[in-house]
C-alpha cells in the first residue's frame, strides 16, 4: 500500500499525487515509469514518474481522469493509499550535454517531460521548450518547466494563452528563426507526437518519443505493448518507453492504443465519462 | 492383497465436469478423487521393489510409500511422505506431464503395455494434498535454528517456490521477490484457472508465509532494487524469474488489433480475472479465435476462448497430430470441450480490416518431411496451397524465452545462445559466485516440476555454502 500524503490539481482533470515509494523515489531515473492498481480488484496500469523525492521516499504522479481507473485514482485523497505501485520500469532516458534541446509536451505528456527537460538542463544543455494544450485550462507545469528551460513557448489550439495553433508551428518558427536543435524529445497524445515526429524528420532534427502502449506487467511478459519501430517488433516496457521518433511505426501504434475503447467506454460510462484514449491516450501518462 | 489381484484392477476413472458445462465456468474440470477411488487407485500399486516410478520423477518422491499410506488410510503420513521431496503437490499433482515421468515408468502400465492403464500417481499425489488443504491439516515443521543467514530469492514460480521452502525448512531466512502484485509466477498469470484454481496456489503461498518465508510483490529486481543490492543485502541469491518473454512468428500483421501473445491473453483472463464480465481488465472476447501453436498454452489459449464465450476455437499447428507437443489429457480435455484442430497448417499472414482489426489468417498447408532436430518430421510447405481463414482474435502460442530483465541488470552472469543463464548442473550456481538460478530462466519453457527440480538442486548447495562458511567464519 502506498499512502498518498498531497493531492494537488493542476487543470481540468488533473491531478499530482504525491505518494509514499521509496525504492521508486531513490531509484528512479528521468523517462522511466511505474505501473499501479488503484485497488486490490483494480487493473494495472502504466503512469510516468514526474518527480521524486528521495529523502521523503515520495513519487510525484499526474494523472488525467479519462476512464474508470483514472477516473478512480483522482477520487483518492491525502491518506488513501494506491494498493501496488511497481516500478520504476522502462530504460531511462539518455541525457548527456547535445547542445541545444527541444522538449515539446502535450496535454499530460508534459508530465513525464518535466523531469527530463530538467535532466538535459542539469546536464548543461540549451533547453526550449513548446508545450501545447487544447484549451488554456488543460495546460500544466507551465512555471515547472519554465524553471528548467532557457526558453519557453506555449501553444494552444484555440488560441485562449500563448500562441494559436499547434506545437508544430512553433517547432517551424524556431527553426525559421534560425535555432539550431541538436536533440528532441516529444512527449504527448500520440498524434501530436505523429506529426511532431513527421516534421523534425523533414528538418532533420535527431527525436526521441516516449511511447504510452497498453501494458499489463510491465518486465516483458505479456507483449501487450510492442510496437514496431524499424521494422521490428519492440516492447515499449522493457525496450523502451524512449524510441527514435523516425522509425517509430505511428498509425500501428496509435491504432493499438484504440483495443479496448469499446470496453474502456463502458466502463467508464458508469462513471458518465466518455472514452478518449484513440486521441488522448497520452494523457493517462 | 496379492500382486495378481492388484494387477486385474482397472484405473479409476477421474470424475470430470462434463464438457458442454464446463465451457461456461472456469471451475476445475477434473473434480478429483473420493477416498473410496483413492483407495482403490492406491491398490493398482504392486509396490515393486526396484521402484521405477521414483527413478522417473525429477524429485524423487517416494511414490510407493505415500500410496501404501493411502491404502491404510493415514492420509496425514502420505501428505508427509510427498512434502519431504516434493513442497507442491496440489500444483504437481496437476499440471506434471506424470506420463512421460512416474507414470511412464510404471510396471503396470508397462505390462499392459499401455501407459494409461499406469498407477494414476498424480491424481493419488493432488487426493492427498487437497485432503491436507481441505482438512488444514498441513503441518508446521520444526525449524531447528535460525542460522543466521539470509537468502534472496527472485521470482515466486515453482523454482523460487522450492529454494524459498527447501531453506526456510534448513533454518535460514528468505526473502521472495515478485515483480507482480500475487505470487505463483507462471502458476498466476499463465495457467488457467479451470486447470489450476489459483486458490491452491495462494494456499501453497500462505504454507510457506507460515513457516516465516518473507514475500516482497511489486519488486522487479535489477529496477526496483539493483541485483548488486541484492547481493550485498543477502547471503546468496537465487534467480527464479522464468521464461516471460513471448516469441512472436514474425509474419506481417502481428500488431493488428485482436492479436494476442498466449501470455497476455491468460494474464488478461487469469491473474486479471477478465474472464469475469464485470472486470476493471478487458479482454477481446472473439467469436472465432485462432490460436497458433501445439503446446500445452495453446490449449489453455483455446480453451480460455470458449469460456470466453468464442463459437469457434480453433488450434492451428504446423505439424501433425502426432508430434503436437501438448500433453495427451490436455488435448484430450481441450477436444472434448469441441476445440478444433487444423494440423498441418501454417500461418503465414495475419489479416486485417482497414481500421487494423483482425479478420482472419493466411495459411499455408503442410506436409512432413525428415525428422529434423528435434527428431520430429519437419514440416514442409506445399507449393501453391494456402488458403484464408476467417479470425476475429488470434493467439500466438509458440513459446517464450527467458526474461531478459535480470540479466540485463547483471552483465557478469553468463548467458547461452537462447537467453538462458547458464548454471553448473549440480548446484545450479552462475558464473557469479553465490548467485544460482533455476527454472525457465536456465531452461527457457520447460515443466513446473523441472523447475522444482533445479530449485531442490540449487537450495541444497545455497545450504552447503551457506554453512560452509557459516563454519569458516566460526572456525
Amino acid at each position: 500500500m502506498n499512502t498518498i500524503r498531497k493531492r494537488e490539481e493542476l487543470g481540468r482533470n488533473v491531478v499530482r499525487y504525491v505518494v509514499d515509494a521509496p525504492l521508486v523515489a531513490t531509484h528512479r531515473k528521468p523517462g522511466q515509469f511505474v505501473i499501479i492498481r488503484v485497488t486490490d480488484h483494480g487493473e494495472r496500469i502504466p503512469l510516468t514518474i514526474a518527480d521524486a523525492n528521495p529523502e521523503m521516499g515520495t513519487i510525484s504522479l499526474i494523472v488525467q481522469s479519462v476512464g474508470k481507473t483514472t477516473r478512480e485514482m483522482t477520487m483518492l485523497r491525502p491518506g488513501n493509499a494506491i494498493h501496488d505501485i511497481v516500478g520504476p520500469l522502462g530504460r531511462p532516458t539518455h541525457i548527456q550535454r547535445f547542445g541545444t534541446v527541444l522538449c515539446v509536451g502535450g496535454g499530460i505528456g508534459i508530465a513525464p517531460l518535466y523531469p527530463i527537460a530538467k535532466g538535459m538542463k542539469e546536464a548543461r544543455n540549451r533547453v526550449i521548450t513548446i508545450l501545447g494544450a487544447r484549451t488554456h485550462d488543460l495546460l500544466i507545469l507551465e512555471d515547472d518547466m519554465r524553471n528548467v528551460s532557457d526558453e519557453l513557448i506555449v501553444t494552444t489550439d484555440d488560441g485562449s494563452y500563448g500562441t494559436k495553433g499547434l506545437v508544430t508551428d512553433a517547432i517551424r518558427f524556431l527553426v525559421n528563426g534560425g535555432n539550431h536543435i541538436d536533440q528532441a524529445i516529444v512527449i504527448g497524445p500520440p498524434l501530436m507526437m505523429k506529426f511532431t515526429s513527421l516534421l523534425t524528420k523533414e528538418l532533420g532534427i535527431p527525436t526521441m518519443a516516449s511511447l504510452n502502449p497498453i501494458m499489463i506487467d510491465g518486465t516483458g511478459m505479456c507483449g501487450g505493448c510492442r510496437v514496431t519501430v524499424g521494422g521490428e517488433i519492440k516492447f515499449a516496457c522493457v525496450d523502451g518507453p524512449e524510441f527514435d521518433a523516425h522509425e517509430v511505426d505511428w498509425d500501428s501504434m496509435i491504432r493499438r492504443l484504440g483495443t479496448y475503447c469499446t470496453a474502456e467506454q463502458v466502463a467508464a460510462d458508469r462513471y458518465d465519462h466518455e472514452c478518449h484514449v484513440g486521441l488522448d491516450a497520452g494523457e493517462s501518462r | 492383497m496379492n500382486a495378481s489381484t492388484r494387477f486385474k484392477l482397472s484405473p479409476v476413472v477421474m470424475p470430470e465436469q462434463d464438457p458442454a458445462e464446463r465451457v461456461h465456468n472456469v471451475r476445475e474440470v477434473p473434480l478429483g478423487f473420493t477416498p473410496e477411488m483413492a483407495l482403490h487407485e492406491a491398490q493398482r500399486c504392486l509396490h515393486c521393489t526396484n521402484q521405477p516410478c521414483v527413478e522417473g520423477c525429477p524429485v524423487g518422491v517416494r511414490i510407493p510409500e505415500f500410496i501404501q499410506a493411502i491404502e491404510s488410510g493415514d492420509y496425514l503420513a502420505g501428505i508427509g511422505i510427498i512434502k519431504q521431496t516434493n513442497l507442491l503437490p496440489a500444483v504437481c499433482g496437476r499440471v506434471c506431464p506424470q506420463e512421460e515421468q512416474c507414470q511412464k515408468n510404471c510396471t503396470v502400465g508397462k505390462a499392459h503395455r499401455d501407459v494409461g492403464q499406469a498407477v494414476q500417481i498424480g491424481q493419488l499425489e493432488r487426493f492427498l494434498a487437497d485432503w491436507e488443504r481441505e482438512n488444514h491439516a498441513a503441518v508446521i515443521p520444526q525449524i531447528p535454528f535460525a542460522s543466521g543467514r539470509r537468502v534472496a530469492v527472485i521470482g515466486s514460480g515453482p523454482a523460487g517456490l522450492t529454494v524459498a521452502g527447501d531453506l526456510i525448512k534448513l533454518g535460514h531466512a528468505v526473502t521472495v521477490f515478485e515483480a507482480l502484485h500475487m505470487p505463483g509466477g507462471v502458476l498466476g498469470y499463465g495457467i488457467p484457472e479451470f486447470r489450476l484454481p489459483k486458490e491452491i496456489v495462494y494456499a501453497e503461498v500462505a504454507y510457506l508465509t507460515r513457516l516465516g518465508v518473507d514475500f516482497q510483490y511489486n519488486m522487479v529486481i535489477g529496477k526496483s532494487l539493483g541485483v548488486d543490492e541484492v547481493r550485498q543485502s543477502y547471503d546468496a541469491v537465487f534467480i527464479g524469474s522464468g521464461a516471460g518473454l513471448p516469441n512472436f512468428l514474425g509474419i506481417p500483421g502481428e500488431s493488428l488489433l485482436g492479436v494476442y501473445s498466449a501470455n497476455e491473453y491468460l494474464t488478461r483472463a487469469n491473474l486479471m480475472h477478465a474472464y469475469n464480465e464485470n472486470s476493471d481488465t478487458p479482454i477481446l472476447r472473439g467469436k472465432s479465435v485462432e490460436v497458433l501453436g501445439g503446446g500445452n498454452v495453446a490449449m489453455d489459449s483455446a480453451r480460455t476462448a470458449l469460456r470466453l464465450g468464442a463459437l469457434r476455437a480453433i488450434v492451428l499447428y504446423r505439424r501433425s497430430e502426432e508430434e503436437m507437443p501438448a500433453r495427451k489429457e490436455e488435448y484430450h480435455h481441450a477436444v472434448q470441450e469441441g476445440v478444433e484442430f487444423h494440423f498441418l497448417q501454417n500461418p503465414v499472414k495475419i489479416l486485417g480490416n482497414r481500421e487494423g482489426w483482425v479478420t482472419g489468417l493466411t495459411v499455408q498447408k503442410m506436409q512432413l518431411g525428415e525428422p529434423d532436430a528435434s527428431g520430429r518430421r519437419r514440416p514442409l510447405p506445399i507449393a501453391g496451397q494456402t488458403s484464408n481463414v476467417p479470425a476475429d482474435v488470434v493467439v500466438v502460442a509458440i513459446g517464450n524465452n527467458p526474461n531478459p530483465l535480470i540479466p540485463a541488470a547483471l552483465p557478469s552472469l553468463q548467458m547461452n545462445r537462447h537467453g538462458g543463464i547458464v548454471t553448473d548442473e549440480n548446484t545450479m550456481e552462475t558464473s557469479v559466485p553465490g548467485v544460482f538460478a533455476g527454472g525457465d530462466i536456465v531452461l527457457g519453457a520447460a515443466t513446473v516440476i523441472l523447475a522444482m527440480g533445479q530449485g531442490r538442486k540449487a537450495a541444497r548447495a545455497i545450504h552447503a555454502l551457506l554453512t560452509r562458511t557459516t563454519e569458516t567464519a566460526k572456525g
